[in-house]
């Protein structure tokens, strides 16, 4: 029954995961770039959450709405400024090292505005939970919606890139950005939609993280980001299902190998199993093979 | 032919003229202790940017985990002279650990090599990543010692007793301490000078070029009869030899390796990636300078405690828009077209 239990909790955190995998897969199949400043966007969303409830006092949903616009213009700010320029440099590695300068950048200003010290963050979700089996297994109200808001997320994502002509366009600039702008598709608008949609995911990933592990300093998107990264690969990068189920199978993976093999050497295990799985299938699980041409 | 001995021995002498001018102005006092204690983090730092370099610019795959190749060079390093700390005099060991960290962290990237290069662009990108962590991430929960029974490996403090006569190596994630302090700004040029002479050797030779006809079109190499595995291997496995060179000279510096987190995890490999893209990639003398710059600068700010770091996100963000921004790349070049038309004497230039 206790491993029931961990697999849940493995589902809860690999749903934090997926979502934030999901706006990394989404900037890079779309934008070419690997973002790495998604994970302080989280840090970001926190931040904004944790003052809203904390010092002004406001509900929680209104906080997190506010949270996800904020996310969302910093993810649009941060495109025109600091990456739209580089669109189209002589090297793709320019526009990398600019998302490691905002990364420094976003975690610089929290440190001033918010210092060094861990902040307590109170968790939004009061809901206790439910109690099966007789109090055998319990689930935390948490583990309960963050699970939910994945599934919520992965289903709205999917419906709003197929079924809507901005998604439409999104995946035309993914396939091909010059037919796409022959098509008459503004490439910079569908770009400017990728990262304010993946900004907002990252503050919603952030909330249900920080419910989870109720602690905020200025570095916590860091390490979230990096497997979340590790999990939109896993999953085929630029593949949305991909980065689902790379998520919920890194989480299971990490918090299982947390309790059966060795609390130290998770991080190790996960890195190694995204290792394995790239060897026998190079472009990670759902990820599409690409002809080379000569 | 002539410019380009030039411009590699120019920057040689340039180097030895840094040394003389640092020595001399260190020994007159005249340098802060601050700063003085600055000068050896600058040349390994230099040399693992010429390492990622050597991967990066000339082999044409990104790596972002050179700082576990560094790691496994300052580990390996640090435990031969704790090893060897009675027996061997200080000069001799130091050497010999020169040797260790290197060998290994070129078995290293050789056993890594085989299966990374077998992938593409990010995706080896992120495998690397993840080897770096792994690395890291071993290292900080092991415990690892010798007694006269022979080694002791453990991953948990309980399981791990030596007998009295025993010697503690790793101690888990309080990692090595008490390894001498053999390294010096004299030694650490003598490295970072080697370690130009061997890449800038290496890129004028046959098997440079072919390493560079690769990272050019893998494809056309292939055809030509260049065997890709085989170079890419050379290349990056000599890459990590040198990281692990700069591993050797970081262990025998701090001599207490603690919290390694700090030092060798995926930020540590970023910031090397910093300096080889500010130092221009695949220009090997450039990594040199933009290491030494780009690591005195926030040190040099610390009068502006909690901002220099705030400033430093924000003059590389600034320099990376200004150096490669398509748009600004060519307003610079109209610019610098005006100016030479404009000036006295050189009027007939074509813009």
């Amino acid at each position: 029954m206790s491993f029931l239990n961990y697999l849940i909790n493995g589902l809860s955190l690999g749903s934090v995961y997926a979502i934030i995998a999901l706006g990394y897969t989404m900037v890079y199949g779309i934008a070419k770039m690997l973002n790495f400043a998604h994970g302080d966007i989280i840090m970001v969303g926190s931040y904004i959450v944790y003052s809203a409830m904390s010092m002004a006092g406001m509900h929680p949903a209104i906080a997190i709405l506010i949270a996800m616009v904020g996310c969302m213009v910093l993810g649009v700010v941060t495109e025109r400024v600091a990456y739209r320029p580089l669109r189209g440099a002589s090297s793709s590695l320019a526009v990398l090292i600019t998302a490691i300068g905002v990364s420094y950048l976003l975690q610089n200003i929290a440190l001033l505005v918010f210092g060094a010290d861990t902040k307590a963050f109170t968790s939004v979700i009061n809901w206790k939970g439910i109690t099966l089996f007789d109090g055998e297994l319990q689930i935390r109200g948490t583990t309960i919606i963050t699970i939910a808001v994945g599934l919520l997320v992965l289903f709205g994502l999917q419906a709003f890139i197929h079924r809507t002509k901005s998604g439409q366009a999104m995946l035309a600039v993914a396939q091909d950005r010059g037919a796409a702008t022959l098509c008459g598709i503004d490439v910079n608008k569908t770009i400017a939609i990728t990262f304010a949609i993946g900004s907002s995911l990252a503050a919603v990933a952030g909330v249900l993280f920080c419910s989870t592990y109720p602690t905020i300093t200025p570095y916590i998107g860091s390490m979230p980001g990096i497997k979340a990264f590790v999990a939109a690969v896993f999953g085929g990068i630029g593949s949305i299902p991909g980065a689902m189920i790379g998520g919920l199978t890194l989480g299971v993976i990490e918090i299982l190998s947390r309790t059966y093999i060795s609390s130290q050497l998770s991080e190790a295990i996960v890195f190694a199993i995204l290792i394995v799985v790239l060897l026998v299938k190079p472009t990670g699980l759902l990820g599409k093979r690409v002809m080379e041409k000569v | 032919m002539l410019n380009t001995i030039r411009r590699k021995y120019g920057f040689y002498i340039v180097i030895v003229l840094f040394w003389l001018l640092m020595t001399l102005l260190k020994s007159a006092g005249a340098l802060s202790s601050h700063f003085a204690s600055l000068l050896v983090p600058m040349t390994y730092y230099a040399i693992a940017a010429v390492a990622l370099n050597l991967c990066v610019g000339i082999l044409g795959e990104l790596s972002i985990g050179h700082a576990g190749f560094m790691c496994i060079g300052a580990f390996s390093g640090a435990i031969f002279s704790l090893l060897t700390k009675e027996a061997l005099p200080g000069a001799l060991r130091f050497f010999l650990a020169f040797l260790v960290g290197i060998a290994l962290a070129a078995l290293f990237g050789f056993l890594i090599g085989i299966p990374v290069l077998r992938l593409k662009g990010d995706y080896l990108a992120i495998v690397t990543l993840a080897f770096g962590e792994i690395i890291k991430n071993i290292l900080q929960a092991v415990y690892f010692g010798v007694d006269s029974k022979g080694v002791h490996l453990a991953l948990d403090m309980t399981d791990f007793t030596l007998e009295p006569d025993g010697l503690t190596l790793i101690k888990g994630p309080q990692g090595v301490s008490g390894t001498p302090r053999d390294s010096s700004f004299t030694v650490g040029i003598i490295v970072l000078l080697l370690a130009l002479v061997l890449v800038h050797h290496l890129m004028d030779s046959r098997d440079g070029r072919a390493i560079m006809a690769i990272r050019d079109n893998r494809i056309a190499a292939e055809a030509t009869g260049i065997h890709v595995t085989r170079y890419k291997m050379l290349a990056f496995t000599l890459s990590a030899a040198i990281a692990g060179a700069a591993g050797v000279l970081f262990s025998h510096n701090v001599t207490t390796m603690t919290n390694i987190t700090n030092y060798f995890n995926y930020n540590a490999s970023i910031m090397l990636l910093v300096y080889v893209v500010l130092g221009g990639i695949g220009n090997i003398n450039g990594s040199v300078v933009a290491a030494m710059i780009l690591y005195l600068l926030p040190e040099m700010m610390r009068g502006l405690q909690r901002y220099r770091m705030l400033i430093y996100a924000i003059v590389l963000i600034l320099m990376m828009l200004f150096n490669w921004s398509p748009a600004l790349v060519e307003k610079r070049r109209k610019a610098v077209a005006w100016l030479k038309n404009k000036l006295p004497g050189r009027g007939k230039g074509v813009a």
